[in-house]
């Protein structure tokens, strides 16, 4: 079994004592933010992303991977606790989660989220251990013309299919789009979006993108949204010891979610709300205790979407390192750390950086085992955290803004371009504009422009490639009924629905 | 009586959402404008460096007419939304703050520039402790500058408060080791 020696040999790799002292660290941190509202995974590796050019790259991802894994655990304690999901993937966590939580079953809560968490994050990283080598051999096949097809339905499910609007989703992926063109083009060396400025040259950073849209832009949401309703965080009361009949729970609902959730997260689309609420309806749909749904709160509700969430996030992973194919922001700001390090995620990369790709597959079972038992026996502590208060909370956020911009090149022009992103950022919540396409279309804008033109001049201009290759025809077509298909379907529920309640009074 | 919740609201002009699609649509046009700024080589003639920009402009052209079009059918936000007041002197301060951050930072360096920031955006946000903030400030800057800026590496600019500190870590440094 040639995964199995690949992964044995990715243990090797990752559990060096200083490599498991890095597990640790993202872990912790990962762990942390996802606890703070308004500090997520994205922000903080890219944040950190300065020290990609301090540290061997094994390290650097075996961080990323232990936040990036953490801010998912962190997450749902947030939710349950304090009713705000401090991600888009733990909404459906906060559904039933936060109700159990105020009926006094907040310890199974947490306990089913963080061992349901595991057992998903589990299957989800066996999962891209053995389908990244699966899917690395049918992407040896692609050529420019598919590629570029299949970036074409990333950007379509990740901005259109989810969310509450196509139109809007669209419109922040192309406002990307136009962030990650600007400065130098790499094929013919012109100026692009420069605005004549030699500052812009280098293009904007991923890091001031990120954490204008993601810190500047949320801190002055929640500065604007004093007035709306505060969530208290309720005490955090029942034991974390589950009893038999809630293991009896949550068990199938566990392994369910893990089910819906990698797959969904595995493709090119990505995304966790979707595998989230699956999971939800179906836990509603074959649960005992209806009745719990929704009043008391039900075991199976936090079950078995917090284990889908934790295997889509890991399933993000195989486009990811397979195809260079980020669906997520998160995953997109990894892509970019890649980038940093001259190393080019792709079908190649599985042998060319076999110590890279294994170890850190490696790393994310440690980081699994970690962050059970950081957030089990530990969760005092992260309770702890919930009740910094606000104003101190945001201030500090942007402190460390400030590092992570003013940082790069201490130029008093990175802030202003941050700033202009927080202020673009903050209209963007405000109306319900979805900000991680932003940070996908900036980083995917760029290579799938590279595929798209490396397409055209192999066909020396004939845009028929796109279509005469049968694979990319597919990905294409795949990425229309994803963009019209749901408009049709609503238009056809529509009628339906219309149809008989529409005759009284009428006419 | 108000009917609020009546299902079939009259669509009228959301005059928010109306602004929001006509900037979109303005940044389509600077879009445009910058892309015609773009030099092109005869040599690149078919796929050369204008050829994405062009294309977003159209995406952005449509998706903001779309969005207009939207805000003429009475707009997309929800009523929760619209009826949540902003707190125009809440975010003052943050802009302030951040303003103030801006202009201080090469003046004063990164430390007391974070000071002031901090201590305005905590006020913003309803804090009344000033003196407290600026101590938290205070800690958090530093810890920042020293552990974070320092472990990766990050050359952040200095000011009084980091020199000073940074000569006195040299000498207690300097003094250990004689």
């Amino acid at each position: 079994m040639n995964t199995l020696e690949q992964l044995a040999h990715g243990f090797s790799v990752a559990f060096t004592p200083v490599d498991l002292l890095w597990c640790l660290l993202g872990t912790t941190l990962g762990t942390a933010i996802g606890v703070l509202p308004g500090l997520g995974p994205a922000l903080t590796i890219a944040l950190l992303l300065p020290i990609t050019y301090q540290v061997a790259p094994e390290a650097s991802f075996i961080l990323f991977a232990g936040i990036y894994y953490g801010a998912m655990y962190g997450g749902s304690t947030t939710s349950i606790l304090l009713n705000t999901p401090g991600e888009s993937a733990t909404i459906v966590t906060a559904l039933e989660g936060n109700k159990m939580a105020r009926s006094g079953r907040g310890g199974a809560a947490l306990a089913t989220s963080a061992i349901g968490s595991f057992v998903a994050g589990t299957i989800g990283t066996l999962g891209v251990a053995f389908l990244a080598p699966v899917v690395v051999k049918f992407a040896l096949a692609f050529g420019p013309a598919e590629y570029f097809s299949l970036m074409v339905l990333a950007f379509i499910t990740v901005s259109a299919v989810l969310g509450s609007s196509s139109v809007r989703g669209l419109a922040s992926l192309f406002a990307g789009f136009v962030i990650g063109m600007i400065g130098v083009d790499l094929q013919t060396g012109q100026p692009r979006f420069t605005f004549g400025t030699t500052e812009l040259l280098d293009g904007v950073d991923v890091i001031i993108a990120a954490v204008g849209l993601f810190a500047v832009g949320e801190t002055l949401y929640m500065a604007s949204r004093r007035y709306a309703g505060k969530d208290e965080i309720v005490p955090l009361k029942g034991s974390l010891y589950m009893t038999a009949a809630e293991w009896g729970r949550s068990w199938k609902a566990w392994l369910r979610g893990a089910a819906i959730g990698f797959p969904i997260g595995a493709m090119p689309a990505g995304g966790a709300e979707i595998p989230t609420f699956l999971s939800y309806a179906i836990e509603k749909k074959l649960s005992k205790h209806k009745e719990e749904f929704g009043t008391v709160g039900a075991i199976e509700g936090v079950a078995g979407p917090e284990a889908a969430n934790n295997a889509s996030a890991a399933g993000v992973l195989v486009p990811m390192l397979t195809l260079g194919l980020p669906t997520s922001a998160t995953a997109a700001i990894m892509l970019s750390a890649f980038q940093s390090y001259g190393i080019n995620p792709g079908p190649l990369l599985l042998t060319t950086q076999a110590n890279l790709v294994w170890g850190l597959i490696a790393s994310l079972f440690i980081a699994n085992v970690i962050l059970v038992i950081l957030n089990l026996p530990l969760i005092g502590l992260w309770v702890r955290l919930l009740k910094i208060p606000a104003p101190q909370l945001y201030a500090g956020i942007l402190v460390f803004a400030t590092v992570g911009t003013y940082g790069i090149s201490q130029s008093p022009i990175d802030l202003v371009i941050l700033y202009l992103l927080g202020a673009a950022g903050f209209l963007m919540r405000r109306f319900d504009f979805p900000t991680a396409p932003v940070i996908i279309g900036m980083i995917l804008g760029p290579l799938a422009e590279t595929q798209f033109r490396r397409a055209m001049t192999i066909s020396n201009g004939d845009w028929s490639v796109f279509y005469k290759h049968p694979l990319s025809l597919t990905l294409l077509t795949l990425a229309f009924i994803g963009l019209v298909g749901p408009h049709i379907w609503a238009f056809i529920e529509h009628r339906r629905r219309r149809g008989p309640e529409h005759v009284p009074g009428d006419a | 009586m108000s009917t609020i919740n009546q299902p079939t609201a009259p669509s009228r002009l959301a005059v928010p959402e109306l602004l929001v699609g006509i900037g979109l649509l303005a940044c389509a046009g600077a879009v445009a404008w910058q892309t015609l700024a773009i030099p092109v080589s005869p040599l690149y003639s078919k796929v050369g460096p204008t050829v994405f920009p062009y294309l977003t402009m159209v995406g952005l052209v449509v998706l903001s007419l779309l969005l207009i079009l939207a805000a003429f059918r009475g707009g997309w936000q929800p009523e929760e939304e619209k009826e949540t007041p902003t707190d125009w002197k809440a975010m003052g301060f943050v802009v302030i703050g951040l303003v103030a951050n801006l202009l201080l930072i090469r003046l004063l360096g990164f430390t007391a520039a974070s000071v002031i920031m901090f201590v305005l955006v905590c006020y913003g946000f309803g804090s009344r402790h000033t003196l407290r903030d600026a101590l938290t400030g205070l800690v958090l800057a530093l810890a920042a500058y020293f552990g974070f800026a320092r472990a990766l590496g990050v050359n952040i600019g200095a000011g009084f408060i980091e020199n000073q500190l940074n000569t006195a870590i040299d000498a207690i440094a300097g003094a250990l080791g004689a």
